[in-house]
């Protein structure tokens, strides 16, 4: 057994959402949590342009020019599906309606703060996009992301280094290693991957992990 | 004659945009972006521009063009990364374009705010982070909230789908977007529409924007027309 891969990831964040949940997904990582959904359970997802009730990727003559989502791909209609504007969709996202999300992140803090909007390198345009409506509206922040950054340092830290998206708002974390929630001062294991250990996973942490009671 | 909105060319749907005009611009990503009434501005030759729109424009015919031509010295939106575009990225690295970069749900809000005559409101959105540094801030129902304050434009372009000579509107799918929020937080709104609909044809219980916001309306199939019977 080795770590999860990303659709192990994916699989393992759909597993916690309730059927007939209002799901905002990501970009990236989080969209294919849509692919994982367990047989039986209805989501109804949200797309911050302006849908609720957004179907999978269109492909060849299911292509709409007016039918994007907030990735700027092109995607379908589901039975159900409706239509708004801006201040609608957010107004859904900030006044609680939106039930779970799902986003990536660069760091997580021990007291669930989220950093996934920039770094600090000064070469790249900054762009927030919906995170930090998301991050402070949407009911369940699950994140989703790799444990490790490519040069090997953990993404959960005791407190962020890049610039926040939102204060203690992240609910759980979803990684190729396990699942972990913030506890205040650091983190809690829920569950790991088939490889690791907490032994393993601690000498390459620098925030205390501890395991679920 | 009556109420009647609809203008004949993209020239006469612009009339008195000027240097230095501040301009809110519909669409996110390709659907609902005004392009007849952005080519229309970009041929008349204004600059000094300040841009309000959810992104820095994607690529084809759009804002982007705007910025390429060096119009624009402002952008306030959420998300400037384009992709397949890099001209606004060239622009800002070399100190050349002014951006203000506001969450999305704030910016919606405050477009609606603008457009609602309100003077503010408090969001735990930002609260915390560097778009909120210096902003007014206050503990709601034990929340830490930001002042957000309302944004208005000198004209506002917006793309619909169908429309009638009374300006009312209804849009196509995420073609919606900021439209409506849009038409009314301008001092003049300018919508182009695919369609024009004789009134009768319009579904009262359907119009998403009621003519009160619209000043004037092209018509994207009789514009082409008109331009066919001048080649």
């Amino acid at each position: 057994m080795s770590r999860w891969t990303r659709d192990e990831v994916a699989a393992r964040v759909a597993l916690d959402i309730p059927d007939g949940a209002y799901v905002n997904l990501g970009i990236g990582m989080p969209t294919m949590v849509a692919n994982h959904v367990p047989e039986g359970r209805e989501l109804v997802f949200h797309t911050e342009n302006g849908m609720l009730g957004m179907g999978p990727a269109a492909v060849g003559d299911q292509i709409d020019e007016d039918l994007i989502n907030a990735g700027k791909l092109y995607v379908t209609e589901s039975v159900g599906c409706s239509y708004f504007h801006h201040a609608d969709s957010f107004a859904m996202i900030r006044g609680g309606h939106i039930e779970y999300c799902v986003i990536g992140a660069y760091q997580v803090g021990s007291r669930g703060d989220l950093a996934n909007w920039r770094t600090t390198s000064t070469d790249v345009i900054p762009g927030v996009g919906g995170a930090m409506d998301l991050a402070v509206g949407a009911r369940n922040v699950y994140v989703c992301m790799d444990l490790f950054t490519k040069t090997g340092e953990c993404k959960l830290v005791a407190d962020c280094t890049y610039p926040l998206t939102a204060q203690g708002c992240v609910d759980r974390v979803y990684t190729d290693h396990g699942v972990f929630e913030p506890n205040g001062t650091g983190f809690t294991v829920v569950e790991l991957s088939g490889a690791a250990t907490l032994a393993d996973l601690q000498s390459r942490c620098a925030v205390p992990l501890v395991a679920a009671l | 004659m009556g109420v009647n909105k609809v203008v004949t060319s993209g020239r006469e749907a612009i009339a008195g945009i000027g240097d230095g005009a501040t301009l809110m611009v519909s669409g996110f990503g390709p659907p609902g972006q005004p392009s007849e009434l952005i080519d229309a501005v970009l041929t008349s030759g204004v600059g000094d521009l300040t841009i309000i729109n959810n992104n820095a424009g994607a690529g084809g015919r759009a804002i982007s063009d705007l910025f390429a031509a060096k119009r624009v010295r402002k952008v306030i939106c959420s998300f400037p990364k384009a992709i397949g575009s890099t001209v606004f990225d060239d622009l800002y690295r070399a100190g050349e374009i002014e951006l203000e970069l506001v969450p999305q749900g704030t910016l919606a809000e405050r477009i609606r705010a603008g457009g609602a005559g309100i003077k503010g409101f408090f969001t735990p959105t930002g609260y915390g982070t560097e778009l909120a540094a210096g902003k007014e801030t206050k503990v709601i129902d034990g929340i830490p909230c930001v002042l957000e304050t309302p944004l208005y434009a000198d004209f506002a372009l917006v793309r619909a789908d169908t429309g009638d000579r009374y300006g009312n509107l209804t849009y196509r799918k995420t073609g919606r977007n900021f439209g409506p929020l849009m038409a009314a937080a301008a001092e003049v709104t300018i919508a182009e529409v695919a369609h024009l609909l004789d009134p009768n044809a319009m579904n009262p219980e359907t119009i998403v924007t009621p003519g009160i916001y619209i000043d004037r309306l092209l018509v994207l199939d009789e514009a082409a027309a008109a331009e066919k019977e001048t080649r």
